[in-house]
């Protein structure tokens, strides 16, 4: 089972409205993606909390349909 | 029956300062994920104890909603989660980990 990158992209910015989002098909296989995720919505939030923001975006297919997705988070530096 | 899976999550994590959920052991960890969380905390010298949750199902879904967090490996340092294997690599490269380590009063040996 295997995930459409703009489908991940969908559903983040769906939960994020603001979220820049950039999504990598690291192997081309739909299956291993880096996500890198910018939002004002991060600041002040820890790592932890921000990465739970994109998960719970994802409703449940993290570590389900989604086996790999290597995700970085950041808050604009201005903004 | 989650609370019987939370109080042994519990006691793992409270039982040694460095705890690691993993798939496999710190020896022989059988994802790559786990097994790059293995080799940074091995390369800082920190001293771990790997709980593989390939022997345990009950541990292997507990762990996820007891930490929100959807995916194995997962980090915690007394007590606390610190976060999985992207965080962990991240915080490893801005020094933040060794920074919490010290914080923590965790021993860790310069490679």
């Amino acid at each position: 089972m295997a995930m459409q990158a703009n489908e991940i992209e969908r559903l983040i910015k769906e939960a994020i409205p603001d979220a820049q989002v950039r999504i990598e098909d690291l192997r081309g296989d739909g299956d291993h993606y880096a996500a890198y995720v910018s939002s004002a919505e991060f600041k002040g939030k820890s790592r932890v909390q921000q990465h739970q923001m994109v998960y719970a975006a994802l409703q449940g297919r993290m570590g389900g349909e989604l086996h790999a997705l290597a995700l970085q988070t950041a808050a604009p530096e201005n903004g | 029956m989650e609370n019987v899976v939370f109080d042994r999550i519990r006691e793992e994590i409270t039982g040694s300062d460095v705890v690691v959920f993993m798939k496999g052991t710190p020896v022989f960890p059988q994802c790559g994920f786990s097994a790059a969380v293995a080799q940074v905390l091995t390369v800082m010298g920190v001293k771990y104890k790997g709980v593989n949750v390939l022997d345990d199902p009950g541990i292997r879904d507990g762990i996820k909603s007891f930490s929100n967090w959807p995916t194995i490996p997962q980090l915690y340092v007394k007590g606390e989660f610190v976060g999985g294997c992207d965080i962990v690599r991240e915080m490893y490269d801005s020094g933040e980990l060794q920074q919490l380590l010290a914080d923590k009063g965790v021993e860790t040996q310069a490679a």
